[in-house]
């Protein structure tokens, strides 16, 4: 399968890939390992591919009492970051090292991931339990918005064709916190069936669910609750009702592995 | 059309591709590197597998220009002078293949593996496969053959 015919840029900086992104249908490549697959199978047909992985936007930091992943940040990169070695981020590296396999890791970008908005994505779960809001720059302005409101449906996101995601932060969570991810994969693609992250506060917990809706979403409330009374979707591969039953198992393992490491968060 | 430039097994290679050519064919079309095979050309099986700068990577799911610059491997540029590569050397010794299509993938892949993991064990490289699918002999020759390699390296 080949791409239909498209032409190729490549972004110098920040202001040079905005610059890129006004022309009509163009659509920004990081690693590619979501786009480059709809392209193929000619789902879609960008005028031009905006390259955007050799911009400054990579790299894990904590600093000032948050967690910085720039976009570009590969699934690889993220699993070997030092910042999220700790109990109340250990949901992270859970996550990401579920995510595609070998190769997929090493092109595929947490950015991409957030911009593609699929439905049963993992990492957006995670990062809704820990709070994380985007940081999005268009030629005209700067703007900060939190994940939930970023993804409204099935590959749908509030972030304008013009605009590019510049950082995802993540407030650090106080001392004895701890989070986790447990999920359950379909066989074949890998993605998840359900998949639920849990943080876990000295004062509060949260619990964020994918692959049940058409977005991924935070719990409100008393999660065994919130799940009975969630608008669950079902397809050929899993019934409503079965991702529910699962949801509400997974949410439980999450939680209970969240307070674990809560508990070893001194 | 654009120019690539590109170090491919050590040599410097300058060629025009379209915007939309994937770097699997520029390697097998304009270099002649036909090791690189296209399976499934979804991103599942791994059969496209190369090295770029080092990471295993599917080049079936790459722009040939987003390699611009960078240093591309393929199984050709594993053996040298004449001498089979530690890991190909490991599939002819424990029959880590059969009909060897997957195979070119799968060394690439384990080589990534071993860059970082020299002695991994069998669940580590069983879960560094699971971009790669083989339907000749099942995994546990294939296993066995990364596992001795990571032995003698």
């Amino acid at each position: 399968m080949i791409p239909a015919p498209t032409r190729y840029a490549r972004a110098t900086d920040l202001d040079h890939a905005l610059e890129l992104l006004e022309e009509e249908d163009a659509k920004a490549i990081a690693g590619g390992q979501s786009l480059l697959p709809v392209m193929k199978l000619r789902i879609a047909r960008p005028s031009v591919v905006v390259d955007i992985s050799r911009l400054d936007l990579r790299g894990v930091e904590a600093r000032e009492g948050e967690l910085h992943i720039g976009p570009l940040t590969t699934w690889a990169e993220l699993l070997r970051a030092e910042a999220v070695d700790r109990p109340s981020l250990a949901a992270i590296r859970e996550c990401a090292q579920g995510i595609g396999d070998l190769q997929v890791r090493n092109l595929g970008t947490i950015g991409g991931s957030i911009a593609h908005a699929d439905p049963a994505s993992d990492m957006p779960a995670v990062l809704l339990a820990l709070g994380a809001r985007l940081h999005l720059r268009s030629p005209e302005r700067e703007r900060e918005l939190p994940l939930g409101e970023a993804l409204v449906g099935p590959f749908l996101t509030a972030i304008a064709a013009t605009e590019l995601l510049t950082d995802v932060v993540v407030p650090l969570p106080p001392a004895c916190s701890g989070s986790a991810y447990a999920s359950l994969e379909h066989p074949a693609s890998g993605f998840a069936l359900v998949g639920a992250a849990a943080l876990v506060e000295p004062d509060r917990e949260a619990v964020a669910l994918t692959g049940v809706g058409a977005t991924p979403f935070l719990l409100d409330g008393d999660p065994e609750q919130a799940i009975a009374g969630a608008e669950i979707y079902g397809d050929r591969f899993a019934s409503a009702e079965y991702r529910r039953g699962l949801a509400a198992v997974l949410a439980g393992r999450a939680l209970e592995s969240a307070r674990r490491r809560a508990r070893e968060d001194r | 059309m654009p120019e690539l430039s590109l170090v491919v097994n050590g040599e410097q290679h300058r060629l025009e591709v379209e915007g939309r050519t994937l770097l699997v064919h520029a390697l097998r079309d304009e270099l002649g590197l036909t090791g690189a095979h296209i399976g499934c050309d979804t991103s599942q099986c791994g059969a496209c597998t190369v090295l770029l700068d080092g990471a295993a990577v599917k080049s079936c799911t790459l722009l040939a220009l987003q390699a611009d610059g960078r240093e591309v491997t393929t199984i050709e540029g594993f053996a040298t002078d004449g001498e089979l590569h530690p890991l190909q050397r490991a599939f002819v010794d424990h029959h880590g293949l059969q009909c060897g299509f997957c195979t070119p993938g799968i060394i690439l892949t384990a080589a990534d593996l071993l860059s970082r993991t020299s002695s991994p064990s069998d669940d580590e490289i069983r879960q560094a496969l699971r971009g790669n699918l083989c339907r000749c002999t099942g995994y546990q020759a294939i296993v066995e053959s990364i596992r001795a390699a990571g032995a003698a390296t």
